[in-house]
Parts: C-alpha cells; structure tokens; sequence
C-alpha cells in the first residue's frame, strides 16, 4: 500500500500555484457588497483543493493555514458573515503567507512559521469576532454530535487531531462517491458536518481507499446516526457542483514537462533544416521524377510549416498569465500611496512565448509601480489639475506582425523633462536642453537616474530602469517611451513572438550570408550617388529627410571580398531600441525563418551577433543583433551629422 | 571534478588509452574519452574579431561547434587545408570544440610508468598544457591535456567570469 507520493510533489506546487492565482484574482474582482456566492465557492474550492493536497503530501502548516481560511470562506459563502474589505485584505495577507509556504516547501527552505501563526491567529479572531453568535452555535452543535472533543474550545482547530470525527463521517458515505463529500455544501448546519467530512476526505485519500475505514466505524457508529439526524432536509446524493465544473477542464489538458516541449521545438528546427535542405537538392532534380520530387516537397514544407507552427503553440500562453497579477500590485500600492488608480487591461488574450512570460513579470512589475508612484498624481493634485479623480494605467497587449507590443500607459504627470535633463547633467552625462523628447526618455534607463523627488520603499532608488531595459533586451526586446507633459506617458515593450525561431532578411556579404531579425528592419535600397556623404572615415545616407549613419557589415564582420563601396551595394535601414542605421551589405537573398542556435553553447558571445543559424545548404550563418551593432559600432554624435 | 579523479583512479590501476595525431612533424595524443568523433575539414562560417586560430564555426548536427587550428596557435606545422585535413571533434565540459590537425595516426595504450615528465622547452605547448612524453614506437609522443588546454584563456572558447563581468 506504500506508495512514494513524492513524485506527485511537482504536480501538487503547480496546481497550487494556480488555486492560489485564482484565489487572488477572484477575491480581487470579488463585488464586497453583493458577493457573487459562485465566486465565494470557487475561491473556497482552491483553499480546499490545497488543504487537501497538503494533508496528502503531510505539508502540515500548509494544511492548518488552509484549513482555518477555508473556514472562514465557508462562512462567507453561506452569508453567515458578511464579507468586507477587510476581511478581502486578511485574505489576500493569507494567500501571501500560503504563497512562502509553499515556496519553502517547494525550495525545501525553512518555513516562515512566524507569519503562518500570525495569519492563522488572525483568521480564528476573524472568524471569531464575525461569527459571533454562530460560533457559540457551532460548539452545541459539536459536542452533540460528538462527546469525545468536548474539551477542545478552540472551535475548529479540533478537527485536525480528531480521528473518530473523521471517520463518524465517512461510515455515512462510505457507499457514495469519495466526491459525495461535497453534498453537505447547501445544508443549514455547515459548520458542524462540513470540516469532518472534509477530513475525511484527506485521509481517505491519504490511504487509498475506503474499504479500509469500514471495519473501523463500526464502534462509532451511533455517533454517525446523531450527526445524520443532525441534517434531516438533507438528502444524501446531491449533485455536487465543484465536481463536474472541473472535470470537464481536466480532460481539456494535459500538464506536460515544459522541458519535453522544448525538446520538440528543437527537433522541430531541425526538421525545418532538413526540409530547406531537401528543396534545394529537389530542384537540381530534373525531368519527370524532378517534378514529382518536387510535388512531394512543396507538400513536406506545408506540413513542416504547420507541425512547427503547432508545436510553437504548444509554447504560447495568454499574457494574462502576466497580466493577472497587476490588479493586486495596483491595489496595493495605491493604497498604499494614498492614490485612486483604475487598472484596464487590454489584449489579455494575446499569446506569447512561456519563456517571455516568465521573464516579463519583473520589468512590468518595475514599470507599473513606476506609473502608480511617479505617474499618476494624487487626487488632490489631479482634481487641480481637471482631471478625474481616479488616475488610469492601462496594460495593453497586441501582436503586430511577428511581434508583440505591450504598453504601459498611464495618465499621470508625464515625464518630466527639465528634471530628467538636471539629473543626467548631475550625474555627468552628455545631454543639453535642445535634445529630442525621445532622446531624454532615453536617460532614465540609465543606471543610477532617479528623478523622483524622494526616496520611498515603493521607488526613487534609481535601481531599476536600467534593470528594466536590460531584462527586456535580455529577450531580444526594446523598450520605447512615449510621454507628454500633464498628460501622461506611455512605454512600450516590443517582443519577439517567439526566442526560438525569428523571421529574418537573409543578406550576402562576401561568400557569408546573415541574417537580419526583420524586426528591426525598416527597408532596404540601393543609395545613389548623391545620398551617401562621407564625414571623415565614416558614410552617412541622406535619406527620409534625415541622416543615418552607415555601417559596412564587410568591415564589421571582417569578410573577405564584401562590397565596400555603398552605390555598389544595398542599403538595408535598421532601427534598435538605441539608433537606427543603415548597413551595407553586398545583396539581398530572401525572406526565411530561422532557427536561433546559441553560439555560446559551445564558443561565447561575439560582438554583433545574436546568434547563429543553420541554413538550408547546412552552412552556419550569423544573426545579426541590432542593438549590439549600434552599441558598438556608431559612435557618431547628432551634432556632427546635422551640420 | 568526478571525471578527473575517475581517470586518475582508473590510471593507477591500468592503462590509458590515448588518440595519436600529428601537427606538422611532431607527433602528439591525447586522452581518448574526450574524443567525439573524427571528420573531414569543411568549410566553415568566419566569426567576427575572432584571433587568426580559431576558423570559424561549424553545424554538427544541430550545433554551433567552433574549430580551432591548433597549427596557427603553435605555429606548428603549415595550415593547409585538402581533403586530408582532419579534425577531432572534443567533448570538455559538455562544449564540444573542433581541432584541426594534419592527421589522426593511432589509439595507443599507455600506462602511468609509461609516461615521462614533460620537457620545460623544446614543445610547442606551454608545460602546463601537458600531462607529459611517452615513447611510442621510437616516436616521441607529445600528451597534451586537452581539457586544460580547451579552457584556457589563452584560447578564449570559453567565456571566463571577468570577461563577463567587463562585458
């Protein structure tokens, strides 16, 4: 009967990672005047879900934590105390505490006992305090039902060292469906039977099985009769609702090691390899067989072409998942701030990559406080100011093409110019009062630049916007600004759809081929005569009424035999989150997606290069990246060009 | 590392095997369990402000696999390169490297008696890179330590910590 339940472990953090999200979303959206009782249900279902996975797994302080807020939930869900924000605020506290818990479970770290006590003390108060008379009911009801705990006054607690409780209940539903439990839910006496039956229900499934109970209730057995009477309106099979609502989700999906996926995804770049390989040893085919060869790999890319975009799906994950733990972080903060902030959240639906939605939390986090603490004013200043009360920051996501945008808008005060100016001059930076806007956006990414007027816990340390920026580009993303003065301001993350696979402009240079993300391109073009102006050893473009410094990917790249003379070559305009430039390469050869290989697997990183692919004759060729190109190789000043 | 105490274990018990190659007229081995595989010279893809030793890289197979000449690091030997050209693909600590040498001549067995001190000059390889000589059929046979040699700066494969830091 000893089963090693520790490979379940894995499984049991996850889904309690996702009850207690649910958890907080819905107490987040939770109407605390005319609570919806479905919502109060379902948030009372996850407390359950993971009481019971932990009295599984004997991660006791999890279990006695939510045990007590299920309690409490109960309560609420059968309008025995009316729920009020603060309440909603005690649980929100619980779930934070139920969040550690599990992490140091999860870490296997020590458990932050003291906060688990606190929290639980504080619910029994609640619980306690707004039950009041309930509770007095609660303990008759018990001692009639029992004699054996009748010296336990802590009311529920009791429940958990309780055997004979436990299995008084389960000889009553022992010929039911182990989910029969949950027929209790609509009796008039819940507090009484609810938490037996819901212990019961761990044990039972601690030991697999019922059949082992059976001879053992039989000495309680008068015990179960009283508490049977106790419910007398109640019929015995009730068709439970949590039960069915889940099941149909379960069947749904399915939880898959991600690492399994990544595997696919890899194997499935190397199909395209192969795939691209294949064409081009098709067309040397000739005559009949040519032809059918050809037939069969023009069918062979579709296919490829829809298993790669299926197994990219596989990866894809709503923003949502992000974007759902904003309400919370803007409650809490404008709270905290003294600040009226509406949260919108737009394009929720978008996916993208799971990888991106790990490592987006941080820099939203960042960005948002950012907006709350910096960018909306205070009510006073704003109602001064004309504008409603409530201050607005809008998350927005939207795919553009092969790339996601997500925007952080708010509108605040806007960033201020003279200030951000007055710093940078402090901290000895280049700047001067007739930059452009989005040039002085540009500085607060840098290290140590903090504009706010004073340091709080919330922001002003001037940690942060740099971190910002460079976890973004860190996922081959760029930041930009937007912002007027009174009005607002707005950031804007571009992101690749996907780090595994990009849609590129293959060029040649010499005998090497590249490849240039066709995120950062703008066009490409062969410059006449008049367009290119040299200054100094370096080239410029007159183009778009403006000029663009000119980067020759022969000198770059060190290749032999490149075009070096830019009437000669083609022009391909680029923009990155720092400059736009143009780069001379020798032609154009196509449009492709590409497979990202990491060439610091094996070598390091090399200036310039985002990585490396393997093209369709097999040959290596080398990403271009955009924004390492412009750090490292354009040096010339505005000033010089515009002369 | 395990694997490194592993080897010297098994040393001290029996013999080591060794992979013989040739770098213009010097003949060199190396510890066999390294070895990946062997394959002809291809051509490979240049990398940029990269030193003249290291080629390029390669796909083998999925992977971005660089190719060092350890003939233009030594300046052994003349870097030619013809169908003949060979080049050992090595597995260090799960990054796989191609060296480029003139030929693979042998596996041969060597035991820890075997194998003599390695000279102070006279070789081509810094005696730190060495685990020491041996006489293999009136040849002298050179044994390099590849592993150290793989990861040294003095090659650069491999990122150390402060270039990250400075990068």
């Amino acid at each position: 009967m000893t089963i090693d339940v520790n490979q379940f472990h894995g499984v049991f953090f996850d889904e309690s990672d996702e009850h207690l999200q649910d958890m907080e979303q819905l107490l987040m959206t939770l109407d605390v005047d005319a609570p919806d009782p479905e919502e109060l249900n379902s948030i009372f279902r996850a407390a359950h879900s993971i009481k019971g996975g932990s009295g599984i797994f004997g991660f006791d302080a999890l279990m006695n934590l939510t045990h007590v807020m299920e309690n409490l939930l109960d309560k609420a869900r059968n309008q025995e105390i009316q729920v009020t924000a603060a309440i909603v605020d005690i649980f929100l506290q619980t779930l934070d505490v139920l969040k550690d818990t599990l992490t140091a479970y999860k870490e296997q770290t020590e458990l932050p006992q003291d906060q688990i006590d606190a929290s639980i003390k504080i619910l029994e108060e609640t619980l306690a305090r707004a039950s009041g008379q309930t509770a007095d009911d609660l303990q008759e009801n018990v001692q009639k039902g029992t004699t054996a705990v009748s010296d336990d006054i802590e009311g529920f607690g009791f429940f958990d060292d309780d055997e004979g409780e436990a299995q008084a209940a389960i000889s009553e539903t022992k010929s039911e469906e182990i989910e029969g439990f949950g027929f209790f839910d609509d009796e008039d006496e819940p507090s009484q039977s609810e938490p037996q039956a819901e212990k019961t229900s761990n044990e039972a499934t601690v030991d697999e099985g019922f059949g082992f109970y059976a001879p053992e209730t039989l000495p309680v057995k008068p015990d179960v009769e009283q508490a049977a009477q106790s419910v007398p309106k109640q019929p015995i099979v009730k068709p439970v609702k949590p039960k069915p609502k889940a099941a149909p989700k379960e069947a749904a999906s399915i939880r898959v090691d991600t690492t399994k996926i990544d595997a696919m995804v890899n194997l499935v770049g190397e199909l395209v390899i192969t795939q691209s390989m294949l064409s081009n040893v098709g067309q040397e085919v000739e005559g009949q067989i040519g032809e059918r060869l050809q037939l069969a790999i023009d069918e062979l890319q579709r296919n490829t072409r829809e298993i790669q975009e299926s197994v990219m799906s596989m990866r894809m994950l709503p923003v949502n998942m992000t974007f759902n733990r904003f309400p919370r972080v803007v409650r809490d903060l404008s709270s905290k701030l003294g600040k009226k902030v509406d949260l919108v959240i737009q394009g929720g639906n978008t996916e993208i990559d799971k990888s991106l939605i790990e490592k987006l939390v941080d820099p939203l986090t960042h960005l948002v406080r950012n907006s709350i603490d910096h960018g909306v004013e205070s009510p006073e200043k704003r109602l001064a100011s004309g504008k409603s009360e409530n201050g607005t920051v809008i998350l927005s996501a939207e795919q553009k093409g092969s790339s996601i945008i997500i925007g952080i808008i708010d509108d605040g005060a806007g960033l201020n110019k003279e200030r951000i100016l007055e710093k940078a001059m402090q901290n000895g930076l280049p700047v001067s009062p007739d930059m452009p806007d989005s040039e002085v956006w540009q500085l607060i990414f840098q290290a140590g630049f903090s504009t706010a007027a004073e340091v709080t816990d919330v922001s002003g340390r001037g940690v942060g916007m740099d971190v910002v920026r460079r976890n973004i580009e860190s996922i081959g993303g760029r930041i930009e600004i937007e912002s007027s003065q009174g009005e607002g301001s707005a950031f804007y993350i571009h992101l690749p759809l996907t780090l595994a696979i990009v849609d590129g402009m293959c060029v040649s240079v010499g005998d090497q081929i590249f490849v240039i993300p066709l995120l950062n391109v703008i066009e490409s073009f062969q410059p006449t005569k008049s367009q290119v102006k040299t200054l100094g050893n370096d080239k410029v473009l007159w183009i778009r009424d403006q000029y663009w410094p000119l980067v020759s990917l022969t000198q770059l790249m060190q290749v032999d035999n490149g075009v070096t003379e830019p009437t000669k070559g083609i022009v391909v305009l680029l923009e990155s989150s720092k400059k736009r430039y143009g780069v001379l390469v020798d032609s154009l050869v196509g449009q492709q997606q590409v497979v990202i290989k990491s060439l610091e697997q094996h070598y390091k990183k090399v200036a310039g290069i985002a990585g490396a692919t393997i093209m369709g004759d097999g040959k290596v060729a080398m990403i271009l990246d955009a924004d390492s190109v412009a750090a490292n190789c354009i040096k010339i000043p505005n000033e010089e060009v515009s002369l | 590392m395990s694997e490194a105490a592993l080897q010297q274990a098994v040393s001290a018990s029996r013999e080591n095997e060794f992979l013989s190659f040739v770098l213009g007229e010097e003949h060199y081995a190396l510890d066999i369990t390294t070895v990946k595989e062997i394959r002809g010279y291809e051509q490979v893809t240049k990398i940029a402000n990269a030193p003249s030793f290291i080629k390029g890289v390669i796909n083998l197979r999925g992977d971005i696999v660089p190719i060092v000449d350890l003939r233009i690091k030594f300046n052994v030997g003349e870097a030619t390169y013809n169908d003949f050209t060979i080049v050992i693909m090595l597995n260090v600590h799960d990054r796989i490297v191609g060296i480029v040498v003139d030929g693979v001549s042998d596996v041969i067995r060597l035991s820890e008696e075997d194998m003599l001190p390695p000279p102070e000059f006279g070789v081509a390889f810094d005696s730190k890179y060495l685990h020491g000589l041996a006489d293999v059929d009136e040849h002298m046979v050179i044994l390099v330590n590849i592993e150290s040699l793989i990861t040294s700066n003095e090659l650069g494969l491999v990122e150390t910590k402060t270039q990250v830091v400075e990068g």
